[in-house]
C-alpha cells in the first residue's frame, strides 16, 4: 500500500507544477501581447465571440441575480426594520462582487470551455503543426487575440451586468416590495461610489485574463482524441472558476484594505 | 545534388518508445522521394523531425547545409517547406480561399497578391469558384484535399511533403488527387517527400523509395526493383502490397 504522505506529497508537487506551468504560460502569452504580429482579424472575432455572444447568457445571470438579491435583502432587513438599505445593498453586492463574479463564471462556463475545445481539437487535426509550417507563431495566432478580447470584453460585460443587475433589484423592488420609484433611484445614486464600479471593472479585466490563459493552456496541453479535448474542456472551466474565485478574494482584499 | 541528408537520427517518445532508430537516407534536389511502410512504422514522426516539430534526440537534419538543430538558421530552414497533412489540416474558422491566402502571405505580404495567388492556386487545383467563399466544414473531403494542396502550393516551397495523400478517399477521388498531385510535382520542378503506405501510390508518383520499418530505412531504390530487391523485407511489402499477388501469402 502506497504511503498517504508519499501520494500526498507527489499530489502537492503536480499542482505545484501545474501552477508552474501555466504561470510560464501566461508570462509567455502576455509578452506576445506587447510584441508585434497582430492578427487583426482574429482579434476581432474573439472579441465578437468572447463580447457580443456571451451577453445575452450574462444579461439573463445578472437580471436574476439583481432580483434574487433585492428579495432576500429586503426579507432579511425587515427582522432589523432596515428595509430602507436594499437600495444601497444591491447596488453595492451588484457592482462590487455579484457583476463581476457571476459575469467571469458565466464567461468561464462559455468561452474557456470553447476556448480548450477549438484549440485541442486544432491540436488533433494538426492546424497547430499547419500554423508552425507556416511560420506563424501559435502564440500570437491562437493566445494572444484570446487573451485581449478576454481582458477587454469582460469588462465591458460587467459593466452591462452591472446596469442589468441593478435594474433586476429596482423592478422588484418597485413593483413587488412597494418602494418608490424616486426614491429608490436616489438612494442607489447616493450609495454608489466609483471604486465599487472601478473595483468591479479591474477584477472583470482579471477575471477575462483568466478565462483565456486557462482555456488556452488546456487546449494546447490536451492529450489527443476526443477524450483528450473532453477532458481539457472540463479542466479549462473547473480551473477557469477556481481562478476567478481565488482572484476575487484577493482582489478584494487590496481594494477595500482588509 | 544531395537535398536533405539524414544522418544518423534517433528519435524516442517519452514513454520511452524508440520510433527513429539510427535513421540514415539522402534525397536529392528534384526528386520525389516515397517514404514507404506500415502504419506505426514512423513515418509521420520521420515527417515531424524533418520540419523540426518534433525535436530529434540524436544525428542531424539538413537541407542544403542547414541543420534542423541551428536555431539562428531555424525559420530559413523551415521556410523551404511545405505540407499536405494526412487530415488537411485547413483551417477551420477560414474560409478556402482565406486559408489559401493565409499560406500565401508566408512569401507576399502584399493582400491583393495573395488574394491572387489564392485564386490562381484554387483554380490550378481544379477547385471552382464556387466553394471559394465556403469554409472546409462546408466541403467534401477530396475538395478539401485540393483546398489543402493549393494552400501548400501557394507557399511556393523548395520541397513539398505530402503525408498520406489518399488517406480517408475513396479509390476514385485517390487517384483524381494522385494524378493532380503528379500534375504538381512536375509542374513546380520541385522536391517532393511523400508519406505512404500505399504501396499504388508510391508506384504512381516514386522517382525513388525508401522503406521504413521499426524505425530504420531498410532499403532504398527505385519501385521497379522492390520485386526483386533481394530484401526481405521490401520483397514481402511488395507482395502483400500487391493485390494480385496477395495468394503468395506474405510474410510481414
Amino acid at each position: 500500500m502506497a504511503n498517504p504522505l508519499s501520494t500526498l506529497g507527489k499530489y502537492t508537487l503536480n499542482v505545484l507544477s501545474e501552477i508552474g506551468n501555466v504561470s510560464i504560460f501566461a508570462a509567455t502569452g502576455v509578452r506576445h501581447c506587447f510584441l508585434p504580429t497582430f492578427y487583426w482579424r482574429e482579434i476581432l472575432r474573439q472579441i465578437m465571440i468572447v463580447g457580443f455572444y456571451s451577453l445575452p447568457i450574462v444579461g439573463l445571470t445578472a437580471i436574476f441575480a439583481g432580483m434574487v438579491l433585492a428579495l432576500q435583502t429586503y426579507v432579511g432587513f425587515t427582522r432589523f426594520n432596515a428595509e430602507g438599505a436594499v437600495a444601497s445593498v444591491v447596488v453595492i453586492s451588484i457592482t462590487r462582487e455579484l457583476g463581476p463574479v457571476f459575469a467571469g463564471l458565466m464567461v468561464a462556463g462559455r468561452v474557456s470551455s470553447s476556448i480548450a475545445a477549438e484549440i485541442g481539437s486544432m491540436k488533433v487535426s494538426e492546424q497547430i503543426d499547419a500554423l508552425l509550417t507556416l511560420q506563424v507563431n501559435p502564440f500570437k495566432f491562437l493566445v494572444v487575440p484570446r487573451i485581449i478580447a478576454g481582458v477587454l470584453m469582460v469588462p465591458f460585460l460587467v459593466l452591462i451586468a452591472d446596469i442589468i443587475g441593478v435594474m433586476g433589484g429596482f423592478i422588484v423592488s418597485t413593483t413587488l416590495l412597494d418602494f418608490s420609484v424616486g426614491s429608490y433611484i436616489a438612494q442607489t445614486i447616493q450609495n454608489m461610489e466609483t471604486i465599487d464600479v472601478i473595483s468591479g471593472l479591474v477584477k472583470a479585466s482579471v477575471f477575462g485574463f483568466c478565462v483565456a490563459v486557462f482555456g488556452c493552456y488546456n487546449g494546447f496541453y490536451s492529450n489527443l482524441g476526443a477524450k483528450g479535448v473532453g477532458d481539457a474542456t472540463t479542466g479549462a472551466v473547473v480551473s477557469s472558476c477556481i481562478g476567478i474565485l481565488i482572484f476575487n478574494y484577493l482582489l478584494t482584499a487590496l481594494f477595500f484594505g482588509i | 545534388m544531395t537535398k536533405i541528408i539524414f544522418d544518423n537520427v534517433f528519435k524516442s517518445f517519452d514513454s520511452g518508445l524508440r520510433v527513429l532508430n539510427n535513421l540514415s537516407v539522402r534525397i536529392e534536389e528534384g526528386e520525389s522521394h516515397i517514404i514507404l511502410g506500415q502504419s506505426g512504422c514512423g513515418k509521420s514522426v520521420f515527417l515531424k523531425c524533418l520540419l523540426g516539430i518534433m525535436p530529434i534526440d540524436s544525428g542531424d537534419i539538413t537541407v542544403d547545409g542547414i541543420s534542423v538543430r541551428d536555431e539562428n538558421c531555424y525559420q530559413e530552414y523551415l521556410r523551404k517547406f511545405s505540407i499536405l497533412f494526412q487530415g488537411n489540416a485547413l483551417f477551420d474558422s477560414m474560409t478556402i480561399k482565406e486559408n489559401v491566402i493565409f499560406g500565401a502571405n508566408r512569401r507576399n505580404k502584399d493582400r491583393k497578391l495573395c488574394n491572387k495567388i489564392a485564386e490562381e492556386k484554387l483554380l490550378a487545383v481544379g477547385l471552382e469558384e464556387r466553394v471559394f467563399d465556403l469554409y472546409p466544414a462546408e466541403i467534401s473531403g477530396g475538395m478539401q484535399k485540393r483546398a489543402a494542396l493549393a494552400r501548400a502550393i501557394a507557399v511556393e516551397p523548395e520541397i513539398l511533403l505530402f503525408d498520406e495523400p489518399t488517406s480517408g478517399l475513396d479509390p476514385i477521388t485517390g487517384g483524381v488527387i494522385c494524378n493532380l498531385l503528379k500534375d504538381t510535382i512536375k509542374s513546380l520542378d520541385v522536391t517532393t517527400i511523400t508519406i505512404t503506405h500505399d504501396l499504388r501510390v508510391a508506384e504512381f508518383l516514386a522517382d525513388r523509395v525508401s522503406l521504413l520499418n521499426k524505425g530504420n530505412i531498410v532499403w532504398t531504390g527505385c519501385i521497379s526493383d522492390m520485386q526483386k530487391s533481394g530484401n526481405e523485407f521490401a520483397e514481402n511489402f511488395y507482395h502483400a502490397s500487391n493485390v494480385i499477388s496477395l495468394n503468395k501469402k506474405a510474410k510481414i
